[in-house]
């Protein structure tokens, strides 16, 4: 995994940061594309303030940037170019896994 | 099955995937060369492959669409670059429009598997090589957050230990 090339504090801060589902749930959306709070909110049954405690342990971790849009504060996946590449690799590898997985159970069965 | 490595290239947008499976050389060319076994295993858990079309041959076109958590359709295709039956297939693999057509014919991911005996087993190894990140990002888009996910909860399960 990517973050585990960093070391440190920052390590520490982007592991605790991603000790928490909600969290994890919350970054997989951002990385995808910049959403503000309010829109993140939607997804999770908790209070706005909430929504923004999750989004300020991210931004900490620097896993995270806010952008002004109006009035409205919208959440950005932080990851540089060849951070992200290897995000979107480990994601394919996943794909892999399972693929490897299901190839077995299938010659299981003969 | 075992995986026995995975090694990404963040440089050359480069995934080469081993894993080693119970079963001979023969039969694990099947779920390959075999369109029925290859669609119970092609597609991300939540978007199941279905072959419409299947030249296994070298030249030969293939047409399959994946089908999303919300029943929307994503095709793609694959030209077959090379084949040494049983052991060795290429392949270009590119997003397609809702006909089946290939959306740029350039736009591909090539993959080369090998399958190789391994005393009573298969060890077969996966290179997918992308032409740009960005390509990347769309074809993984496709059970990306799947796969981000699972990627993550090994963090926690390594915060558990």
């Amino acid at each position: 995994m990517v973050v585990g090339a960093l070391s440190g504090p920052a390590t520490d801060r982007v592991f605790h940061a991603l000790a928490d589902a909600t969290r994890r749930d919350i970054l997989i959306r951002v990385i995808r594309s910049g959403q503000s709070v309010s829109e993140l909110a939607r997804h999770y049954p908790m209070s706005f303030a909430a929504v923004q405690k999750h989004v300020a342990v991210l931004e900490r971790a620097e896993l995270v940037s806010k952008t002004r849009r109006g009035r409205e504060q919208i959440v950005n996946g932080e990851v540089g170019a060849l951070r992200r590449v290897a995000l979107l690799l480990d994601a394919y590898e996943e794909i892999w896994r399972h693929r490897a997985g299901r190839i077995a159970d299938i010659l299981d069965e003969e | 099955m075992t995986v026995i490595s995975s090694n990404k290239d963040v440089e050359r947008l480069t995934l080469t995937f081993v894993a080693e499976f119970d079963a001979p050389v023969d039969r694990v060319w099947q779920v390959w060369a075999d369109p029925r076994k290859l669609e119970r295993w092609w597609g991300p858990p939540t978007w199941p492959a279905t072959f419409e079309r299947f030249e296994f041959e070298p030249g030969g076109q293939v047409r399959y669409y994946m089908t999303g958590p919300g029943g929307e359709k994503s095709h793609g295709w694959w030209t077959i670059t090379a084949i040494d039956a049983p052991h060795r297939i290429e392949f270009d693999d590119g997003f397609a429009d809702d006909n089946g057509d290939p959306v740029d014919p350039k736009d591909i991911t090539h993959g080369v598997v090998t399958l190789e005996p391994n005393g009573s087993g298969t060890r077969m190894t996966s290179v997918s090589t992308f032409i740009s990140a960005e390509q990347l990002e769309r074809m993984s888009a496709m059970g990306m957050e799947e796969g981000l996910r699972l990627a993550m909860e090994q963090i926690e399960t390594v915060l558990k230990d």
